[in-house]
């Protein structure tokens, strides 16, 4: 086993709340057998940044809200032979989304920001203006489910999918037995 | 469609990551502004509006994936307002803080074994390859597997009170919705020796680190800062899950004591500013310029009275002797204070173990309904407040949240300042070592930016270096 050459995996999270990149931790000890299996790429539970070389699987957790998620999506279709989307928000939007349909409102975005730049009654804004410095990344209209963007493989619903999930997934694909869950084994909340 | 439209919308460029540093030079080089800049933006506090009290608690937390008991802890304690119950029962209340200390613990051991551990067991120049906890796993398989083991600890208490270990349900506004079965407390006991010893030796490592490098610690982006935390109202013991507010002038002295949190917004308010979509919180009454403090487990450490709990307790006292009991502004210190509480948590846990209590079976209470409800508590990473309106017909009206690392917003950029001006100034190349330098002052508040912004636990942090000109002359990005 050991002479294989190991599988690349590389993780990214966009617009998520980093438990489903806490779900992947609670593979627990697992991890340590699994580690013999696989190397990281770029991922934020390492300090690679950049794809250092292509990769077997791809796991994005999160939707895309702003231009810089857009661009590390297609990132990562590019380098990587699986992706795979864990988690409500990158398979639809999750909470994140919530910011797309308000009601009685034509521009959720805006009433957003106004909210927590201009109206809020218990803050200091001396320009009146919402945060708008060039170093600050565009968002975009709305929140995009990650299958809206680029081609996604595989799926792994729940918020967050449990360790025993990823752990399935992960170590199915990697031996080629990974056929799907049943229905009882998956939890959508 | 949707695929041009967002062409449209956001031209793509290089830019990458969350969090970003831009540091401006003046025409002799030398540096003139260091900004950290938080990218992301949600708007909850909008578009929570119109949602049902019940549900609160429980989409808040995905805020957060790496704290979300905090969110839902905090949330559940203002709807508990809402609902006119002031003391919940004790059942109620005890479950909530094993929840919460359980999820303290897996916290700090993540930050401390997952995020720290490679820069100082492998030193803060090891090559970024190396720099993650699978290298640890294969170069100290022990220290690593205990990492994980303590933190499953943490986990598992989460999943025991909330019934998930990320994002569960367990509280609801007025109590708790399960009390802890006999042969799950046992479970949890038979592990509580090697959580106690384990922690003990996370302490020493960390204890250790900090003594041993006390002169790059004292000079490490330290300055004087104001502290604030809530502690308990009684004699000012830590506490974690309910208390007043105290903050502290950088010599010791009290800027309020013992405040009943449900008037924060008479003493704190927040400043917008166009670089960030992370406020600035202050002191009100001091302005800005002087009213910005600290939270956190340092800030805690220097707040505090004592630790109600005797191993914690002592190792406090040991850590405020460096400073003759005066606030330590070592920002390095951060990860002693932090191990200091993870002692304290596994304690804490222990003899929440042993309280009957948590077999009760009264786990609801009720009273005459309010309008508004505030709730706040200390998050691994700080003091962090919800705050709550909500109509007749149950529809929150109202909403808004100050997260803990948003208190720490000001001590942050001061920090990257800091660190540009002394490493930097009078250099054109951004350096892998001074960029190492800011990650590392930027780390040690352990900001969690899920919470913030909602965006990475971990910040891949980007440094763009403009002359005079504002012109871009150089830039480096690195994972934080
Ligand atoms: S799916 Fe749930 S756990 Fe995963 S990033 Fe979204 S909110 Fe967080």
């Amino acid at each position: 086993m050991s002479d294989l050459p190991k599988a690349r995996i590389a993780t990214a999270s966009l617009a998520g709340c980093f438990g489903c990149h806490m779900a992947i931790l609670d593979i627990d000890e697992r991890l340590i057998e699994l580690m013999k299996l696989v190397e990281v790429d770029r991922s934020p539970l390492t300090d690679i940044k950049r794809f250092t070389k292509r990769c077997d699987i791809g796991i994005i957790e999160g939707g895309c809200c702003n231009e810089e998620n857009v661009h590390v999506l297609r990132d990562f279709r590019r380098h990587c032979d699986v992706l795979i989307a864990i988690g409500q928000c990158a398979i639809m939007g999750g909470l994140p989304a919530m910011r797309n349909a308000i009601m009685h409102s034509d521009d959720p975005l805006r009433e957003c920001l106004e909210e927590a730049y201009i109206s809020g009654k218990y803050i200091r804004n001396t320009t009146h203006s919402i945060p708008n410095d060039p170093a600050l990344p565009l968002l975009l209209d709305e929140v995009y489910p990650c299958s809206e963007v680029v081609e996604i493989d595989y799926n792994i619903p729940g918020c967050a999918p449990t360790g025993d999930v990823i752990y399935d997934t992960l170590s199915g694909l990697l031996t080629g037995r990974f056929h799907g869950f049943e229905r009882e084994e998956i939890r959508f909340d | 469609m949707a695929q041009s439209r967002l062409i449209e919308i956001s031209p793509v460029t290089r830019v990458e990551g969350h969090g970003k540093v831009t540091i401006h030079l003046n025409e002799k080089n030398e540096v003139d502004e260091a900004r950290l800049h938080i990218v992301e933006f949600r708007g909850f506090e909008r578009f929570i509006r119109g949602r049902l009290l019940w549900e609160v608690p429980v989409i808040v937390q995905r805020l957060c994936g790496i704290c979300p008991v905090s969110h839902h802890i905090a949330a559940a304690k203002a709807m508990d307002m809402i609902c006119g119950v002031d003391q919940l029962p004790p059942t109620a209340e005890k479950m909530r803080r094993l929840m919460h200390y359980g999820q303290v613990m897996q916290s700090h051991v993540l930050h401390f074994f997952h995020l720290a551990a490679p820069d100082l067991l492998f030193g803060f120049g090891a090559p970024a390859e190396k720099r993650n906890i699978f290298e640890v796993l294969k170069e100290q398989p022990e220290l690593g597997r205990r990492a994980i083991l303590m933190r499953k600890f943490g986990q598992e208490i989460i999943e025991a009170t909330a019934g998930k270990k990320i994002h569960g349900t367990g509280a609801i506004p007025g109590g708790i919705n399960r009390n802890l079965p006999i042969e799950t407390r046992d479970r949890f006991l038979a592990q509580i020796d090697d959580m106690l010893e384990w922690s003990q030796e996370a302490l020493a490592l960390a204890k250790n680190y900090t003594v041993e490098n006390a002169e790059l610690v004292d000079a490490f982006a330290s300055f004087p800062s104001n502290y604030m935390s809530i502690v308990r109202e009684e004699d000012g013991a830590l506490d974690l899950y309910h208390g007043a507010f105290r903050a502290l002038k950088p010599n010791g002295e009290a800027i309020f004591d013992r405040l009943d949190y449900s008037k924060y917004y008479d003493v704190l308010i927040e400043d917008v500013r166009s670089w960030s979509y992370m406020k600035f919180p202050f002191i009100r009454e001091m302005g800005p310029d002087t009213g910005w403090y600290r939270v956190g487990p340092l800030a805690r450490m220097n707040t505090a009275s004592f630790i109600d709990t005797p191993l914690a307790n002592a190792a406090r006292d040991e850590l405020m002797a460096v400073t003759q009991g005066r606030p330590n502004n070592s920002i390095l210190a951060n990860h002693w204070a932090r191990m200091i509480e993870v002692v304290h948590c596994v304690e804490t846990i222990r003899d929440l173990l042993h309280d009957p209590d948590l077999q009760g079976t009264d786990l609801k209470a009720t009273g005459e309904r309010r309008e508004e409800g505030i709730g706040v508590i200390e998050a691994p990473r700080g003091n962090l407040i919800h705050h709550y309106k909500v109509d007749e017909n149950d529809q929150v009206t109202y909403c808004n949240l100050i997260v803990s690392t948003t208190h720490n917003n000001e001590g942050m950029n001061r920090a990257v300042k800091d660190v540009a001006v002394k490493h930097l100034s009078g250099h054109v190349d951004i350096t892998e070592g001074m960029l190492n330098h800011i990650e590392v002052a930027v780390r040690a508040y352990d900001p969690c930016l899920s919470c913030a912004t909602h965006a990475l636990g971990q910040m891949p942090l980007q440094v763009e270096l403009f002359d005079a000109e504002n012109r871009l002359v150089a830039s480096r990005s690195q994972s934080a």
